[in-house]
């Protein structure tokens, strides 16, 4: 009983994969699956000529950021309060972090400490 | 060696501008000689000529900032210009007693690239190098994975004293983060360990000091200086003749105050632009035309000459 019960779900779903292996092959794919489980919002920020750009942001809970370094010169992004610490990125290295909860985070380079940032996480 | 010639034809103006800004800089007693366009040699002497190191003088040999681990344009092997810059120390006329290197031994702190560093380090001909770390030294795990490869003393600190044909040497570790958006500092530690080690140090005994980033404000938006320098130099001043030995800046820039004399050194790797340099809104490196490089790049011998206050200083590009 059980069984049949199982495959009876499943199928449907089973479709809604297939249609969103075609149709989402290449660059569509995310968007399709935000219908069943929507993905988390995402920001790109830069580091570039030495600064955090833009220094200063205000994000949904939940949102992910990921730091871009397109300087020639290593940096990293290290919260304030050791929430988040990248290890030191070369150029064109990524860092992600998502902010689970409301809060400010304040961050900077520890090679350039003079570079600063902040992360504010607001319901919106 | 051709005589400097402003209205030299092909002559890089920007050169100029760096040398009316080292002008401004340098003091009084201070001369410098220029050949091919750069700055050649220095002596620091007070009759204002250059001096040459005496037969029996101390004398060692500074290098810095040879970011082992860079590989962009403007400098494709920095391996290469530290070897270069090891043949020219290893071919000097008068042996140096040792070599200093003033931080940034790394480019991006990775075990790799410390451990190739000290690998070529050993082929100067001298008995001992001693380093320094720069903020690209600790990047991941503070000062922990430059310590695994040149721990001075084997206890676990990065800054230390040795004395040395009847100077006093003191190497720091000025890149320390204690607080946010300021510039590295020394932290309350290590000048209490300064305070202590001075102690012992007798006022006319001249000093050394080795500290990557300059102890004087060079330039704050860019990070050129040390956030609690007074408290050092204030613990420096009763002496007679300290001199400090900065990189960082890759350029030769130099302060007098009172007994005391700051000199930044050229890097090894790649320029970087003139303090708050116009038209350029970050410290980064700087890439110029090919058969120019060598020229920005350099080493520096230091004598130290008994009864003087001054150490005699020789900056020397790869190529010139």
């Amino acid at each position: 009983m059980s069984h049949a019960f199982s495959r009876n779900t499943i199928r449907p779903f089973r479709a809604c994969v297939a249609l969103a292996l075609v149709f989402g092959a290449g660059f569509v794919m995310p968007t399709i699956f935000a219908a069943a489980a929507p993905p988390a919002p995402t920001v790109d920020l830069n580091i570039a000529k030495f600064a955090f750009a833009p220094k200063e942001i205000t994000i949904a809970p939940g949102t992910k950021i990921t730091w871009t370094n397109r300087d020639e010169t290593p940096h990293t992004v290290t919260s304030n309060d050791k929430s988040f610490a990248s290890k030191g990125l070369d150029t064109d290295d990524k860092f992600e972090h998502t902010f689970a909860s409301e809060g400010d985070f304040s961050y900077i380079c520890t090679v350039h400490p003079f570079m600063t940032g902040v992360v504010h996480v607001r319901k919106q | 060696m051709s005589t400097y010639d402003p209205a030299e034809p092909g002559h890089n103006p920007a050169r100029r501008q760096v040398l009316s800004c080292l002008a401004a800089w340098s003091g009084a007693a201070v001369v410098w000689t220029v050949a091919g366009g750069v700055p050649h040699a220095l002596g620091a002497t007070t009759a204002g000529t250059p001096t040459a190191a005496a037969k029996n003088a101390l004398t060692f040999v500074q290098i810095s900032d040879t970011h082992i681990g860079f590989r962009k344009e403007a400098n494709p092997d920095v391996i290469g210009s530290l070897r270069h810059a090891i043949a020219d120390i290893n071919a000097l006329s008068q042996a140096p007693a040792f070599v200093v290197h003033t931080g940034d031994v790394s480019h991006l702190s990775k075990p790799e690239e410390f451990g190739k560093a000290r690998e070529v380090l050993q082929e100067i001909r001298v008995d001992r190098v001693h380093t320094i770390p720069g903020e690209h030294d600790t990047i991941d795990e503070g000062v922990n994975g430059y310590l695994k490869y040149f721990d001075h003393d084997g206890n676990g600190k990065s800054w230390y004293s040795f004395d040395q044909g009847g100077v006093h040497f003191i190497g720091l570790n000025n890149v320390l983060n204690f607080k946010m958006g300021t510039m590295a500092a020394l932290g309350d530690e290590q000048i209490i360990w300064m305070k202590t080690d001075l102690a012992h140090v007798s006022r006319s005994t001249p000093i050394v000091v080795l500290a990557h980033i300059p102890l004087w404000t060079i330039w704050e938006p860019w990070g050129w200086g040390t956030a609690d320098s007074a408290q050092a130099m204030a613990l420096l001043r009763p002496f007679g003749s300290v001199t400090v030995l900065n990189g960082h800046i890759h350029q030769v820039l130099q302060k007098v105050e009172g007994n005391i004399a700051l000199h930044t050194a050229m890097s090894l790797a790649y320029p970087l632009p003139t303090p708050g340099q116009a038209g350029i809104g970050e410290p980064g490196p700087v890439t110029v035309p090919a058969g120019e490089l060598g020229k920005l790049l350099g080493t520096r011998q230091l004598s130290v000459v008994r009864g003087r206050h001054e150490l005699a200083l020789i900056d020397t590009p790869l190529a010139g």
